[in-house]
């Protein structure tokens, strides 16, 4: 049986997230998710964006694309309706996917397009140095938001679940256990999953918020989250101020390419006589 | 025989595209180029191939360079605003090498503009529209033949030097209906990108330095290589060596330079005895064309030199053209692009003359005749 590290370019280790960030966590999350199931890496491609997270595809031993900024899932639904028998994963972060990137998280979402999403969570953009984003809590610092930012944050899971996303749950960079589950989860469910990963950043967001280092993000997350199922059991006063991790939710809808597919089997019935091409030109396949 | 078609621009560049082996189009619906997704979608299907609809032009351009990793051809078609948004990743095409073909049907502008009416002013942005430094090849069909014929060879040229390639159409040329005759399959050369024999080994961006174009390995097949916008070195990771990024760059860039007098394309017509050339391109040309007949038949020595790759700009057969005439007339859908390149060009060597109209009519022959015969304005 393979390791999580087979699935990684170990040429390209060591990686450049600062001691105590969550991304490591969470790749590692994935490739032992992956090695569980035995995923031949031939056969995955991995796409991100720009920010740190979306380093994390340069480190994978796939096929990997690094795009530009909040563009990766746009990509990615290019690689899924070409070649949907590929196992395509998006690594994202806070930014990249919910501000410049918003625009193809829901559309993807609606389409419910087979494609693992996978956004972490550090609440601000670490790559240039503590900005607030769209999933920066009210009140809360950046560098962006020196008095305390005066936006309201995003629910990533609802507005996934609004959008059309068939899988969708949370998990933590200190419960990565629960965290590799709902990735099994999500590479497993045909359609457009979504997996939130809250991660620390030291460097900016717990500094700058005076939350503290590492551990204190770790703690922070720890004391914090509830999951989904202790929480169903919980009085609603009992979860002011905390977030729920575990599978939010999960319910099966038409996939796209395989609704493509059917479409191109049933067009290629109606015209099976045709030859010689489009309206007298060449004939193209695959 | 082949048969004669009434065939409309749009579609000529959309039947061009599938003769080329066109399997992947994602795109937005923009006027004037919306029938070339609309004939997409149709027709597609029929041959296995995919269609999708983005959300946006931003997305249309990078879905089908996604479907260009995995070893599809595959293009999108637009018009101004929805070239603008793509701007950023025609650069990311550039740099990371993958083929790709835009088809951008150019209207009025800036910003709405006029959205069904003629006009010629993405000339620039087509050559200079993303950040940097890049090679970029721009293809501009001036009658609905053409729309077929430069379809492909903008295929071609994409797979070929791994550049993204753009069809510079405009609202007249994509709009306008004539009697087509194409031509027969097998007169056609249809060029696929080259491909490594095996993934041992494999440095994904290993090129002579000169202008080499790398080997295209197709994701899925088990060369596990990466792809990034970051400058990079031969394996494709990123670097932050200054010398190597700019090896990266003038090696992309040579890739166009080197190939200039393969990818040239050009139309004269009276051109070789000529004192006055007007040069022109797209629906332009077509004016200019009825206009240096009407001066001949005036008497008036005039003559056409009609660009058909716009950038890079064939400079040579002009520049010899223009030691030997007197004058030369720009006439420009825009209040001057192409001219300055030509300037730039002639260098002195005859005077050149912008002949610009914004009104979004399509030039009268009359008004480009009265340019040539009425001498300097």
């Amino acid at each position: 049986m393979s390791s999580g590290l087979d699935y990684f370019r170990q040429n390209r280790l060591p990686h450049i997230w600062c001691p105590g960030c969550g991304h490591g966590t969470v790749t590692g999350a994935l490739t032992r998710t992956l090695a569980k199931l035995g995923i031949d890496k031939n056969n995955v491609v991995v796409v991100s964006g720009i920010g740190c997270s979306s380093r994390a595809s340069g480190y994978l031993d796939f096929d990997t694309l690094h795009t530009a900024h909040g563009r990766a899932i746009a990509f990615a639904t290019g690689i899924k309706l070409s070649r949907p028998e590929l196992k395509v994963i998006v690594m994202t972060g806070d930014g990249d996917c919910t501000a410049i990137g918003g625009n193809h998280f829901i559309h993807a979402a609606r389409r419910n397009v087979d494609i693992t999403t996978i956004v972490m969570n550090n609440n601000n953009y670490g790559m240039t140095s503590g900005q607030y984003s769209p999933m920066t809590p009210t009140g809360m610092l950046g560098t962006t938001a020196p008095y305390g930012n005066v936006e309201r944050p995003f629910d990533l899971a609802n507005l996934a679940i609004a959008s059309g996303a068939t899988f969708v749950a949370r998990g933590t960079s200190y419960h990565v256990q629960l965290l590799g589950e709902m990735i099994e989860k999500a590479l497993l469910n045909p359609g457009f999953s979504v997996v939130e990963a809250v991660v620390g950043c030291p460097t900016y967001y717990g500094r700058k918020n005076k939350i503290g280092g590492a551990v204190e993000l770790f703690n922070w997350q720890k004391d914090h989250a509830v999951n989904v199922k202790a929480a169903a059991a919980m009085a609603p006063e009992k979860l002011e101020g905390k977030f729920l991790i575990g599978e939010l939710y999960n319910k099966a809808a038409p996939e796209f390419t395989a609704e493509y597919a059917r479409l191109v089997e049933g067009v290629r019935r109606k015209f099976d006589d045709f030859q010689g091409g489009v309206r007298g030109c060449a004939q193209n396949s695959d | 025989m082949p048969e004669a078609k009434l065939m409309q621009g749009n579609e000529a560049c959309t039947l061009g595209a599938l003769t080329a082996g066109l399997s992947f189009f994602a795109g937005y619906p923009i006027t004037p180029s919306t029938e070339i997704a609309e004939l997409c979608s149709e027709e597609l299907p029929k041959v296995g191939g995919k269609f999708i609809q983005m959300e946006d032009e931003i997305g249309s351009i990078a879905a089908i360079i996604g479907a260009s990793l995995t070893g599809r051809k595959a293009m999108t078609a637009t018009s101004g605003p929805g070239f603008s948004l793509m701007q950023e990743l025609m650069g990311y095409a550039a740099i990371s090498e993958v083929p790709i073909v835009v088809i951008d049907v150019q209207r009025v502008g800036p910003s709405t503009g006029m959205p069904t009416s003629l006009a010629q002013g993405d000339v620039m942005q087509a050559r200079w529209g993303t950040h940097g430094d890049h090679p970029v090849v721009v293809l501009a069909p001036g009658n609905v033949r053409e729309c077929f014929d430069l379809t492909i060879k903008a295929f071609n040229i994409a797979e070929e030097y791994r550049v993204p390639v753009v069809v510079l159409s405009d609202e007249t040329i994509g709009h306008m209906r004539e009697k087509v005759v194409l031509p027969e399959l097998k007169s056609l050369t249809i060029v696929d990108r080259k491909a490594p024999a095996a993934p041992a080994g494999y440095l994904p961006y290993k090129a002579d330095q000169d202008g080499g174009v790398p080997l295209m390995a197709p994701f899925g097949k088990g060369y596990r290589w990466h792809v990034t916008g970051l400058s990079h070195d031969e394996t494709g990771f990123p670097t932050n060596k200054g010398d190597v990024a700019g090896a990266l760059i003038q090696r992309l860039m040579r890739k166009v330079e080197k190939a200039e007098p393969l990818l040239r394309d050009y139309a004269t017509e009276s051109a070789d005895d000529c004192d006055v050339l007007v040069l022109a391109f797209g629906s332009s040309a077509m004016s200019a064309t009825s206009a240096v007949r009407q001066a001949r038949a005036a008497g008036v020595k005039a003559g056409l030199f009609r660009p058909k790759t716009i950038w890079p700009f064939p400079e040579e057969p002009l520049r010899e053209l223009a030691s030997r005439v007197k004058r030369i007339i720009v006439p420009e859908m825009n209040l001057g692009q192409l001219v300055y390149e030509v300037e730039r060009v002639v260098a002195g060597k005859a005077p050149v003359e912008k002949l610009s109209k914004v009104n979004c009519e399509l030039f009268r022959p009359e008004e480009i005749l009265a340019s040539i015969m009425g001498g300097s304005k």
